[in-house]
């Protein structure tokens, strides 16, 4: 299964060591990411391909958005598909 | 990973209200009829609370998954009146009573279905469910009531006209907010997901998932970059914007359905307002280049939109039903509010609206004293509309006892505010006593 992680927010030191460290602690494989800086905001994506073991989603997004809290950005994951329905036929 | 793509869904969703509105499973009540009503109620109550058991906990988790809301989880279930014929009963309070009992057990916030179809004339269970309606949706929170009094096929039950005339009226004598789950429909629907007017039809399959997808803003936002642009172009971003929302409402009826192990019924391409600031159909029409809905231009503004709707949205799912189009509550969008409030929208503008978009007069707050006759005489007037041109049309208008025209009406959460609007004081009463039935037009003989 793979999912979208996007991070959005004002750029500080340790945003990218932050996510993929919590990202490798959840066993998510990183398998492409691009970061840019967009209206002054720091705006990440990662796309992770997730463990087959069942995942428990709502407890993945609340780790993730402590993560988010701590480090001042917004951090939201959803599931690869609902980005290739809208654009894809 | 297309970056542009990926932050675009997500402002879709965080700033223009992407939402699916909808997630509702029809159920069939037909292995429930039973001649003891008692007998009955368990086997309906039994049968909804095994077959959605999941349903809430399945939407729930997909929300989490996907990062889209999903606003409402809804059942809709077979008009109650089919089942109350093998009754004995006088009274079908006690199915609305289980209805009640079996929504709260599965979390869900509407249930359709207590409901007849009377288009043709008034079957054992029909009248006896059209006098149990003022009672049934005073007395539970979460039933919703809808008749059929009209059809393209069959014409116009006008008896039918005058009882629910009637019926709103002492729905709303009994409580203000019993007249906001009730619709009386001509060509009615048997797949709609949305509430209050959603029934099971017969025809469908014994348990099924429809979806109604939502996102006036987001349309208003595509088309705030088109401006001044000819009306080619704003025909065509509407689609293109409507073909994405439907297809988020196609991935997620599919998967619903499948973890729920039921068959994937229609998408229903609406566009939904609530009165939430960015979520309005109502400002929609605005953008198309009106100074305020309800003006000159409105009609042909709506009937654009609903159109561009419907052919975006067609090639995005597999199936559409329901009403799809553009919904035009007041009390439910703000910008239909704030035309109202000021003056610039009426009944009448209202009126020739909803001949060329999806629905009818929705959510209107008209004065408490207003009579049951011109009540009914509404609800003839939208039924001819909807026969006349093969279309569905609807009435759901809240008589607010005790207010007058321009006081404001509260109903809260998504059901939203309202000021009381003008009805026209000449009477109608000579006109709805007649009774009898008003024939199919001509061009219903297609066979």
């Amino acid at each position: 299964m793979r999912a979208v992680l996007t991070v959005i927010g004002r750029d500080k030191v340790g945003i990218v060591a932050g996510v993929s460290q919590t990202l490798a602690e959840l066993k998510f494989n990183i398998v492409d990411m691009s970061q840019t800086i967009m209206q002054d905001n720091f705006t990440m994506m990662l796309m992770c391909e997730l463990p087959a073991t069942t995942i428990d989603f709502e407890q993945v997004r609340g780790r993730l958005n402590e993560l988010g809290q701590q480090l001042g950005v917004q951090i939201r994951i959803q599931r690869e598909e609902i980005f290739d329905t809208m654009y894809k036929i | 990973m297309e970056t542009s793509q990926i932050l675009e869904t997500i402002r879709m969703i965080d700033e223009e209200n992407l939402d699916i509105r909808t997630i509702t499973m029809g159920i069939s009540l037909l292995d429930c009829i039973d001649p003891d009503i008692q007998r009955a109620c368990d086997k309906i109550y039994q049968k909804i609370t095994t077959k959605a058991a999941h349903l809430v906990e399945v939407a729930t988790a997909i929300e989490a998954e996907y990062g889209v809301p999903i606003i409402h989880k809804r059942i809709a279930v077979t008009p109650i009146s089919i089942i109350g014929a093998a009754t004995d009963a006088t009274d079908y309070l006690p199915f609305a009573q289980a209805l009640d009992r079996a929504a709260k057990k599965v979390g869900i916030n509407f249930i359709g279905g207590f409901s007849a179809l009377v288009q043709k004339g008034y079957q054992k269970g029909d009248e006896i469910l059209i006098h149990s309606l003022p009672q049934a949706l005073s007395q539970t929170e979460f039933v919703c009531g809808s008749v059929n009094v009209g059809s393209s096929k069959s014409g116009i039950n006008m008896d039918a006209v005058r009882d629910m005339g009637e019926a709103v009226k002492a729905a709303a004598a009994l409580s203000p907010l019993a007249p906001a789950k009730l619709v009386v429909f001509a060509n009615a629907v048997e797949d709609n997901p949305f509430m209050a007017g959603a029934f099971h039809g017969v025809g469908e399959a014994d348990v099924v998932i429809n979806v109604g997808v939502s996102g006036p803003g987001v349309v208003k936002r595509a088309l705030e970059k088109v401006k001044g642009e000819p009306f080619d172009v704003v025909a065509e971003t509407i689609k293109k914007t409507a073909f994405k929302i439907t297809r988020v409402g196609q991935l997620v009826g599919h998967i619903a359905a499948e973890r729920l192990e039921v068959p994937f019924g229609i998408v229903d391409l609406s566009l939904a307002p609530t009165p939430k600031v960015g979520d309005s159909v109502a400002r929609i029409l605005e953008e198309i280049g009106l100074e305020t809905v309800g003006t000159h231009g409105t009609t042909a503004a709506l009937a654009m939109l609903n159109d561009a709707v419907k052919k975006g949205g067609v090639m995005a799912c597999n199936q559409v039903g329901g009403l799809s189009g553009a919904f035009i509550p007041v009390s439910e969008d703000e910008g239909m509010i704030a035309a109202a409030t000021s003056g610039a929208l009426n009944l009448e503008k209202l009126e020739a609206m909803t001949a060329v978009c999806s629905v009818g007069l929705d959510m209107i707050a008209i004065p408490g004293d207003t009579p049951a006759s011109t009540i009914a005489a509404m609800i003839a007037d939208e039924a001819a509309i909807g026969m006349i041109n093969n279309k569905t049309t609807a009435v759901r208008v809240i008589p607010a006892v005790g207010a007058k025209v321009g006081d404001n009406v509260e109903f809260g959460g998504l059901l939203g505010r309202s000021p009381v609007m003008a009805v026209n004081p000449a009477s109608s009463a000579d006109f709805i006593a007649r009774g009898g039935h008003i024939p199919a037009p001509i061009h219903s003989f297609k066979n």
